[in-house]
Formats: structure tokens, C-alpha cells, sequence
């Protein structure tokens, strides 16, 4: 057991924090919203912030050197993360590209896929979505129902998908499709990369209660996709959706513990200067408690989060223990928003106080424990895959 | 950076594991907690024989001179175990004179208590059942060259087994740490009959018991600082232990709900009672990351060390009683009798949950540490 870093990741660090303090744009001042009027302006500037980035090597670290990447160790990956969290970057508009598209067509991709995507995800210059979710189909995924039949050469998509982050930007999709409708539900499900320009497609924001358009509702009528874009094989999409949640899960843990430290801080700020019964908050016994308690789940997160590294590290696997990740931070985080709520009282509330982002914070807290596969769906995977209790359903 | 057991330290695990199952049943266990003491000669030599009761303690003294990580590793093995007896109570009196004794001290203690010779124990608590050190209200009276003590201790663990109390005096503005011999005049222990018998707790009292000056521990020194390290060394021991006890109540529960049938299924296929296992693995896991880490950090003498060992104490001390609550809701009336184990794990993870400070004063302690900026 040694929690330093080791001096190979103690450079890999240094050179990616100095490499952050000249080129993170000095004008960005965090958050951002992509509901706002200037939604174009926003999506450019996005995009000029990936392609520094790509320029500069730091695109898409995970990926082998023969794909454009770094090869970077998991640990690596988790410095990257929190670095990027640390310095108060942009967002990244290619994460799902990233993180989830491109390792899967990494590991199941055709030569012809591999060079005709890979590239233009680490640039920024494609940007993708996954289109898993449906109407029908959330927390019970299998139940893909958005069809997509033979034609010749092509399939014909009809259906409909929806909480598609960045389907309003996106050229790409990474599509689930159900192509056998008599077999088993798991065993009839396709995966297609999908051209997001293709006729027949349209996408409907919608609006977040926090306010956000995160993500949207994307409807196919006939729309054609060529065969040659199936992912992985027919009828095996399960298999392939299921290798790209993984990875999402596992890549999650790294950036919003800084993003949290962050935010925890402030708070703690906070509370010296609002007061309660006639004194500053931090110096109320509840209060304390509150904070402390958030400060305490807080590193049990990235305490967590290293210790799942470091067994990720010797299995090379992401597998369901991503689950336990995904079910901490986001009912940890629920609980420090309503602690920060407590604290600050009617304050809290207000949209020009500190920003609004308490407010914020509270609301978009709310999308947590559902977005990215439910609390609900988490346990039962624990429960089945981890602890190896029988099947529910 | 690599947060995991190096092979020496499994192997540590495993061999304690195994011994452990041999040697500590849940049957020994409940015949110990019927005792006066909850201490067994056998048992306390076997421990010594490998070489536990030294663990920490230097070479030089007879000891293993082993880290922390290993002490928390054979630690969470006497907490699955729910090992009864003074092995907390001894090592966090090692603890304490190997950080506050003179040379003449340690060379007295160590080597024996090393050797499983010399049973210890701290007296810290009084009437006011306080962890907090500006608490202690005895006094220990300087007179001719000795301290004289007059008064009680509460809620000392294995006083009736220690042959050595450390008693936590106030000596004007600052601390006095006074071992006192068992057989001292003027010391008398009588127990404080309670929920965990699995580890005993005495109320001392002190009528006019001298100590030398001279073989006071932390005179020369900074025994504030002394006495709080060794307090985190046994907090750190103690929520190992806690560790040790929530897997074995989880794993006891995941087996349960996979055999027992209701409705013609096994229930663990129940979300309801899945969910509940699920929450449990999260705990343990989680309480886990925070002991190891505060392993190492106090190993390491790491900045983080002091907040560390708060943050799994006050971690742990809520995770074991919901672990154990969450156990015993899953194996329904099974669990709430007398004759299933699980009610030791229950009563422990009760008494483990105040010792040393509860989630509540390690809170606070955190707050002192990251909202104040510290000191404690």
C-alpha cells in the first residue's frame, strides 16, 4: 500500500497542471449552459477547447498510442480527471466520443471503423451521443424497442429515443436498435453507429428542472443506416452496450469528487460569513456536524474511488463494482446539497446569491441518483453481480 | 499510488483469518462473555505466540516493529472473529508508552507486554464520559516526589485483567499519564456490567494511589501529543475491527438471504431485501477505504493523518450499528434471538460505537481540523 504518487505520476501531473494554467481560456469562468441564446457561440467555443487539447496531446489519454492516445494508466486517467476539475476547464463536448464510443470501437470496431472514427473523436471535429434510453426502455434497457429492419444493404430505423446528452450537436449516435423482435429480448438488440445528419432524424431539447437542456428526445422515420455501420455483431448489442456503460460508470468517479471539493469548500466559506443565532454558522454546533459529515463522505468518495483504481488497475476490467462508485457519490451528493440548504436557509434559494449556484446545486443534485442508471438499478447489480444473490426479474 | 494490501500484509490477513477461526469460535466467544473478564490464558498466550501482542512495538523492545496497515489488517480479523479481551486495551497502552514513556519506561513495559507477559489498559473516562482531554477532571496532587491520586475512572476497558492501568490525570494546566501498577495500594476495580460482553468495563477508583514523578509517562514531554496519538492508534484498531465485524455480518446475511425461502423463492431475490444487501456491501466498503487509508496516514506521520483517523471513526461507528440493524432486519426473528451470533456483532459494533468518541465528537474533531483550520 503506498498512496503517494509514484514519480511517473507525480510528472504525468505536473506536466498536465502546467500545460492546464497557460491554456485553460482566461475568460471561462465555469459552468455555462447549453439552453442559453448564444447555444452556438457556446457549442464553437466548446469545440476550440477539445481541439487545444487534441493539439496538444491530452485528447482521449486512455486510448493505445497506435489510436492517437496516450496509453495512459487508470491512475493516469484519474489525475486527468481531477486536474481538469482542479483548473475549473470547459467541459469536454466530446466525452461521450471520449469515454464510451471510442474504447468500444477500440475493442470491437472493424480496421475500416477504427480509422474512420477514431481520429475525428480525439480532434473534437465529430462529436457523439449514445442513443441507449426510450420511452419504454430506462432502467430496463433490454427493452430497446426502436426498430431498424433489413433493406438490402441498409437498415431501416423507425423509433424513438430520449435523455440523449448532446444529440443537439452531435453527428454521431451510438445507437441501440432492436433487429430480431422474436428473439429473447437480449439476444435481438443491435448496436449501429449512426450518422446524426441522416434524413429522418429529429431532435427536441428538453428542458431540466434546474433549467438546463442537457438532453433531448431524438425521433428516426425511415432513416437509413448501411450495414457496414454495425458495431460489434447482429443481434449482439447487449454485449456492446453493455461494454460502453461499463466504461462509463468506471470513468465517472475521478472529475466530480474535484468538482465537489469545490464545491464542499465553498460552503465551508460559506458558513463564516452567513450567520446563525447571532453568530457565524461554522461556529454552530449543527452546523459543524452538517459540514463535517459532508467533508467525511466527501474523502470516503475519493478514498473509494483510488481503491477502485487500483483494483481496476490489476483486472484491466471495468466491472459492476463501478456500481457501488456511481451509488455513493450520487445519494452522498444529494444529502451535502440539502445539507447546504440547511446551512444557508432561505438563502439557499436565491438565484443571485453566490450565482444561484446553491440553487443549482440542490436541483441538479435531484438528477443524480436517476441519471446514468438509478439507485434502483445500481443495488440490483450489486446485489446479483457483486454479492451474487439471485435474479430479481 | 496502490491502495491495496501488499502480499506480505494478505498473507497477514489470511493467516490471522485462519488462525482465528480455529482458535476463536463464536462458541468460545459466548462462553467467554459469561466470564468476569472476558480474558482467557490460552487464548491470550496463542495471540502472543504470533506475535500480535508485539506487533507494533519496536524490535528493540521485542515487538515485530510492524506499521499500521499490518496492525489494521489482523485487527479486522479480531473483529470478524469478534474477538473477546484486552488486545485493544493493551495496544493502545503500548501505544501510549511508546510514545510518552522514557527510555526507562519503555524498556519496563514494552518488552513485556511484547512477550504477552503484561496486560494493559488507559483509564481515560469520568463521571462526564467525555473523550475530550480537557475533560479530565482527577487530579494528580504533586507531593514529595510523588503524584498522589484520588478519585475514579469510568468505563475502563479490561481493568479487571490489565496489570497495568495508564490513569489520564490532570496535573495543573497540564496532563500527568501514571502507570499503575494492578497490585498498587490504594487501587481498587470493580466491573461495570454492560451490553458487550465480549469486552468488559470497570469503574477504577484511586484512594490516594502514589506514583513516583519519576515514572510518570510524557513528563519530559508533550504528553497532550502523546496521548492523542495513541488514541488514534487504538481508534485506528478499534474501526479495523468495526470492519472486520461488518463483513462478517454481511457476508453471514448474503448467505442467509440466498438459502432462505419464502413465498417458494430464496428471499436475497427480493429487491427489497437485495437493496438492503447492496446498502450493507456499500458501507463496508466504504468504511474499509477510510480504515486503510487512515492506516497508512498515521504509518506515514501524513499531514491528513489526525483527520483521517476521525473520518473512519465517525464513518465506522454509524456504518457498523446500521450494518448490524440492516443484518438483523434480513434475517428476521432468527436474528433477534439469543442463540444466533449475530447479537454479538450487534452489542459490539454498540460498545465500539463510543469508545474512543462517538460519530458526533469525531465530527466535531473534523470540524476543528478542516471548517477551524485546526488545532484539536
Amino acid at each position: 500500500m503506498d498512496l503517494n504518487l509514484t514519480r511517473n505520476e507525480q510528472e504525468f501531473r505536473n506536466e498536465f497542471r502546467a500545460w492546464l494554467d497557460t491554456n485553460v481560456p482566461a475568460e471561462w469562468t465555469g459552468g455555462g449552459s447549453t439552453g442559453s441564446e448564444d447555444n452556438d457561440a457556446y457549442i464553437r467555443y466548446l469545440h476550440d477547447w477539445q481541439r487545444k487539447l487534441y493539439e496538444g496531446g491530452w485528447a482521449g489519454i486512455s486510448w493505445p498510442k497506435e489510436y492517437g492516445g496516450r496509453g495512459a494508466t487508470l491512475m493516469e486517467q484519474s489525475i486527468f480527471q481531477a486536474e481538469l476539475a482542479r483548473a475549473n476547464a470547459p467541459q469536454l463536448i466530446g466525452t461521450i466520443g471520449l469515454s464510451l464510443v471510442g474504447p468500444t470501437i477500440i475493442a470491437m470496431g472493424t480496421e475500416e471503423q477504427k480509422s474512420g472514427y477514431l481520429s475525428k473523436i480525439l480532434s473534437g471535429e465529430e462529436i457523439w451521443c449514445q442513443g441507449f434510453s426510450e420511452p419504454n426502455a430506462g432502467s430496463d434497457l433490454a427493452a430497446v424497442g426502436t426498430k431498424a429492419a433489413r433493406d438490402g444493404d441498409d437498415f431501416i430505423v423507425n423509433g424513438q429515443k430520449i435523455w440523449t446528452s448532446f444529440a443537439q450537436m452531435a453527428d454521431w449516435c451510438l445507437l441501440l436498435v432492436r433487429t430480431d423482435s422474436d428473439a429473447p429480448k437480449h439476444k435481438g438488440i443491435t448496436c449501429l453507429l449512426t450518422d446524426m445528419h441522416s434524413e429522418g432524424i429529429s431532435v427536441r431539447p428538453l428542458r431540466q428542472m434546474s433549467g438546463d437542456s442537457g438532453f433531448n428526445e431524438v425521433f428516426f422515420s425511415n432513416v437509413r443506416v448501411p450495414a457496414a455501420q454495425i458495431l460489434g455483431e447482429v443481434n449482439k448489442g447487449w454485449t456492446t452496450g453493455i461494454a460502453a456503460l461499463m466504461n462509463e460508470r468506471a470513468n465517472l468517479g475521478a472529475g466530480i469528487q474535484v468538482v465537489f471539493k469545490r464545491n464542499l469548500e465553498a460552503l465551508i466559506e460559506r458558513s463564516r460569513t452567513i450567520e446563525r443565532n447571532g453568530r457565524p454558522a461554522s461556529e454552530d454546533p449543527l452546523v459543524r456536524q452538517k459540514l463535517a459529515q459532508a467533508y467525511l463522505e466527501l474523502e470516503i468518495l475519493r478514498l473509494n474511488t483510488d481503491r477502485s483504481l487500483t483494483s481496476l488497475s490489476k483486472t484491466g476490467i471495468p466491472g459492476p463494482e463501478g456500481s457501488t462508485q456511481k451509488l455513493y457519490w450520487s445519494e452522498m451528493n444529494q444529502r451535502t446539497q440539502q445539507a447546504a440548504q440547511e446551512i444557508l436557509g432561505p438563502y439557499g434559494q436565491l438565484k443571485d446569491f453566490d450565482n444561484g449556484m446553491w440553487e443549482y446545486a440542490y436541483l441538479r443534485s435531484r438528477g443524480n441518483t436517476i441519471e446514468a442508471g438509478t439507485s434502483e438499478i445500481q443495488r440490483n447489480i450489486i446485489a446479483e453481480r457483486v454479492l451474487g444473490l439471485p435474479k430479481s426479474y | 499510488m496502490d491502495f491495496d494490501l501488499s502480499k506480505p500484509q494478505k498473507l497477514l490477513k489470511d493467516s490471522a483469518r485462519d488462525f482465528l477461526a480455529r482458535e476463536c469460535k463464536p462458541e468460545r466467544v459466548r462462553e467467554l462473555m459469561k466470564t468476569d473478564t472476558a480474558h482467557d490464558d490460552k487464548l491470550w498466550q496463542a495471540i502472543s505466540d504470533q506475535g500480535w501482542t508485539g506487533l507494533n512495538i519496536p524490535e528493540e523492545h521485542g515487538g515485530l516493529g510492524l506499521g499500521l496497515v499490518e496492525l489494521a489488517v489482523v485487527a479486522e480479523e479480531m473483529g470478524r472473529a469478534c474477538l473477546p479481551g484486552a488486545f485493544l486495551s493493551t495496544l493502545t497502552a503500548a501505544a501510549l508508552v511508546e510514545r510518552a514513556g522514557r527510555a526507562k519506561s519503555r524498556a519496563k513495559y514494552l518488552a513485556p507486554i511484547a512477550a504477552g507477559q503484561l496486560k494493559a489498559t488507559v483509564a481515560f473516562l469520568e463521571e462526564g464520559a467525555s473523550w475530550e482531554v480537557d475533560e479530565i477532571k482527577l487530579k494528580a496532587t504533586r507531593e514529595g516526589g510523588n503524584f498522589q491520586i484520588s478519585g475514579r475512572k469510568l468505563f475502563v476497558p479490561d481493568a479487571g485483567v490489565a496489570d497495568l492501568l495508564i490513569c489520564v490525570a490532570r496535573d495543573g494546566d497540564g496532563l500527568a499519564l501514571l502507570p499503575v501498577e494492578r497490585d498498587a495500594e490504594g487501587l481498587s476495580v470493580k466491573p461495570m456490567p454492560s451490553m458487550d460482553g465480549t469486552r468488559k468495563l470497570y469503574e477504577v477508583a484511586f484512594e490516594g494511589v502514589t506514583v513516583a514523578e519519576a515514572d510518570a509517562l510524557g513528563a519530559d514531554g508533550d504528553a497532550r501529543g502523546a496521548l492523542r496519538g495513541a488514541l488514534e492508534v487504538g481508534c485506528l484498531a478499534l474501526c479495523s475491527e468495526m470492519v472486520g465485524g461488518m463483513q462478517w455480518v454481511l457476508d453471514t446475511t448474503v448467505e442467509y438471504a440466498k438459502t432462505r425461502q419464502q413465498f417458494g423463492r430464496a428471499i436475497g431475490s427480493f429487491q427489497a431485501v437485495q437493496h438492503q444487501c447492496a446498502d450493507m456491501l456499500l458501507m463496508t466498503e466504504s468504511a474499509r477505504s477510510a480504515t486503510y487509508y487512515a492506516a497508512w496516514a498515521l504509518t506515514e506521520g501524513d499531514p491528513s493523518a489526525s483527520v483521517a483517523a476521525s473520518i473512519a471513526k465517525a464513518y465506522c461507528s454509524d456504518a457498523y450499528r446500521e450494518v448490524g440493524n440492516r443484518g438483523i432486519q434480513v434475517h428476521g426473528g432468527i436474528g433477534f434471538t439469543w442463540e444466533h451470533h449475530l447479537q454479538l456483532y450487534y452489542k459490539r459494533s454498540k460498545s465500539s460505537e463510543t469508545l474512543f468518541g462517538d460519530a458526533t465528537f469525531h465530527r466535531e474533531r473534523i470540524a476543528r481540523l478542516v471548517v477551524d483550520g485546526g488545532p484539536l
